[in-house]
């Protein structure tokens, strides 16, 4: 049922991304009327100040419209079916399913610490994997965050950072968002390693069904990666909220992988605010 | 025995006495402008219940309106209604400036009246661009009585939106910082068209008068080395800060904890904080211009006639939207648009006119007002406070500490708030 869904969803998906690539290279239309310069121009205060949240941006018009395209993809597509799911699904299933593939990025995450010498973070997060893993039945439950062993994250975007990595232009992926060009490569590192894995794990090989299988999984993955994600395009409605988003997302990822080698394991629960 | 007795009565003392120091007011942060940007510690709110019943709400207040294409995504006026299932008492809020439905203080608020059992409808502020865009008749936001007619049609509109699904017993009205100013001039307003018949209305540390406000939030950017035009040279500054702050100190994310332990450390000064208030304010109000700018075609920042498409790059308005003050919105724009529609109309006038004071014979005249507001509260001159004081006697309700908002969230301030409406 889901997998038909998916088909169908896929092939709109592709049509969307078409348009909205096309809708890229659309130019801008003359107005009827001259134009009439404005009061304030950037003239007056280039020379006089720096650009704050200024990030290197060389392809904003595609950048732009991408970020378009996936405001309307997720709004004809993909919200309404995380909707959908978060209706008919009972809230602890959510909890489940979310755990679920946490525990299964935590191998990205181990990947990763490893590739990045942080003994620590690597320590921790094979010890959430084997213990979610078993006494969490398989990562429905994280038993793990009780035990204080907190969720570490760390991706490939952020080993080549380590590694010295600039993060290279912006970029705004399809679906996936606001990423950089270091970051978006890191990515399709991290996704080929998860696929390896599995096709070496290979956990429904004497399913007939085995690419039916696969694919719900892969789907039931993005819609609960929606789920977990309450971030939505324009919602801010703030007419500025590109570059915003652009810099947040940007020294988000710069502190990631700045960040010290070993850091306390400091609770990102409540935090005891008096002093 | 007596010993024992003696032993039981100071156990039972002690915390009562301790109790008595924390009457005095307990929101821990004495610092106004530290109390601004940090508000209220997770801990120190109330615990609100984890489900609400809340509708989002798309009004199409002028259908016939042509939307430019830069505002694509703007498909109507964004509110959101928490509602009842048995008869209450509504209350609407109106967000502070350049808030949306959906800004943190204002949840905070809706929660804290769902929980003591009102329905809720939570409104953006005139000067967030969605509100500019789709529900501004002049499309031009800052004066208040325009404003208030604003507000007043949405709130019609969204009382036939939901007025079959629910049962009201009184409507009340309530706003915060600039949202406070707009809620008595649209008391006032129902006062005349008598829709609502608003039992109570209160304002949280709301402006007295809008222009000194203004001249006041500039005032917070006047003190950065080089002046309000080196704010880019300044925020890059105080980013590094920021960053060097979170790697030297072992942090796992960046949250409450870790905003707190820079307000421990002081790691900004209380100039380099004010200034950074300054600086959010700027952001809002650079929205606000953009927003009207586009809608009127009014060549103050885009080129006139020019037509912005959905992907075209803005960060060259953004620069110099961010650099403009509120002063000159104020006399560049605002006051031309004014005098536009009255002629005779004096800059003066209109700064008067834009002041609680423009009204005060309306507000001496009618006992359902009430008003919160903080001694530190920098937006406000002492002589305005007493000003409040004396025209609400009673009613006002005057905190020594929380700066501008600092302490809305607070559990004392919210439990004040909603006990007002009682």
């Amino acid at each position: 049922m889901i997998t038909v869904a998916v088909n169908r969803a896929n092939r709109l998906f592709l049509s969307l991304l078409v348009a909205g690539l096309l809708a890229g290279c659309a130019t801008v239309k003359p107005s009827a009327l001259p134009e009439v310069p404005p009061r304030h121009t950037l003239a007056e205060f280039t020379g006089v100040d720096q650009q704050f949240a200024y990030v290197y941006d060389p392809w904003v018009r595609f950048n732009r419209s991408m970020y378009n395209f996936n405001y309307y993809f997720d709004k004809y597509l993909f919200l309404p079916v995380v909707h959908g799911y978060e209706f008919v699904t009972p809230v602890f299933v959510q909890h489940g399913v979310s755990n679920f593939y946490n525990n299964i990025g935590e191998v990205r995450t181990l990947t990763n610490a490893l590739l990045q010498l942080k003994g620590k973070d690597t320590a921790v997060t094979l010890g959430r994997f084997l213990t979610n893993s078993t006494l969490g039945l398989g990562g429905l439950f994280d038993p793990a965050t009780k035990f204080g062993l907190q969720r570490r994250y760390e991706d490939f975007g952020q080993t080549l950072g380590y590694w010295g990595a600039g993060s290279g232009p912006y970029l705004v992926l399809p679906v996936f968002g606001p990423s950089s060009a270091r970051d978006a490569g890191g990515l399709a590192i991290d996704s080929g390693i998860t696929y390896g894995l599995w096709t070496v794990a290979d956990p429904f090989s004497n399913s007939d069904d085995d690419f039916t299988i696969s694919a719900g999984i892969t789907t039931l993955e993005a819609i609960d990666a929606r789920h977990q994600q309450s971030f939505s395009y324009y919602d801010s409605g703030y007419p500025f909220e590109y570059y915003v988003v652009r810099f947040l997302y940007h020294e988000k990822r710069e502190l990631d992988v700045n960040k010290p080698t070993s850091p306390a394991a400091a609770a990102q629960g409540e935090p005891a605010i008096m002093p | 025995m007596h010993r024992k007795l003696l032993l039981v009565a100071c156990l039972v003392l002690l915390p009562s006495l301790g109790f008595a120091a924390d009457e005095e007011y307990g929101y821990p942060i004495p610092g106004a402008y530290e109390a601004t940007i940090i508000g209220t510690p997770t801990s120190l709110m109330p615990r609100f219940p984890a489900k609400m019943h809340t509708k989002e709400l798309v009004l199409d207040i002028f259908p016939e309106r042509e939307k430019p294409p830069v505002f694509f995504y703007d498909e109507g006026l964004h509110c959101t209604f928490a509602y009842q299932k048995h008869k209450a008492p509504l209350v609407f809020i109106i967000a502070g400036s350049g808030s949306n439905d959906r800004a943190d203080k204002l949840s905070t608020m809706m929660k804290a009246f769902y929980q003591q059992g009102f329905h809720v409808i939570a409104l953006p502020s005139p000067s967030h661009a969605n509100f500019i865009v789709s529900a501004s008749a002049s499309r031009v936001p800052g004066d208040l009585t325009e404003d208030a007619a604003d507000l007043y049609r949405v709130m019609e509109a969204a009382w036939q939106d939901v007025r079959d699904d629910v049962e009201v017993s009184s409507f009340n009205l309530c706003g915060y910082s600039l949202g406070g100013t707009e809620a008595a001039f649209v008391a006032k307003l129902d006062d005349e068209r008598k829709l609502f018949n608003f039992r109570k209305v209160l304002m949280i540390n709301p402006s007295v008068s809008l222009y000194t406000s203004s001249q006041r939030i500039e005032a917070l950017l006047k003190r950065l080395p080089g002046g309000p035009l080196k704010e880019g040279v300044f925020f890059n500054r105080m980013l590094s800060k920021f960053s060097q702050f979170y790697q030297l100190g072992n942090f796992v994310a960046i949250n409450d904890q870790f905003l707190y332990a820079i307000y421990q450390s002081k790691l900004f000064s209380p100039q380099e904080t004010a200034g950074l208030i300054g600086l959010s304010f700027r952001l809002n109000l650079a929205g606000m211009i953009f927003a009207s700018d586009v809608m009127t075609n009014g060549g103050y920042v885009v080129p006139k006639n020019r037509v912005l498409e959905p992907n075209e790059p803005l960060a060259d308005y953004f620069m110099v939207c961010t650099h403009l003050s509120y002063l000159q919105y104020f006399d560049e724009y605002f006051y031309p648009y004014m005098k536009r529609q009255r002629p005779q109309l004096t800059r003066d006038a209109l700064v008067r006119l834009e002041s609680l004071t423009s009204i005060e014979g309306y507000l001496k005249s009618t006992d359902k007002f009430g008003v919160m507001a903080n001694r530190n509260d920098f937006l406000m001159s002492p002589e305005e406070l007493s000003y409040l004081q004396r025209l609400f006697g009673e009613r006002a309700k005057v905190y020594p500490t929380g700066g501008h908002l600092g302490n809305l969230e607070y559990k004392d301030n919210l439990a004040y708030m909603v006990g007002f409406f009682r």
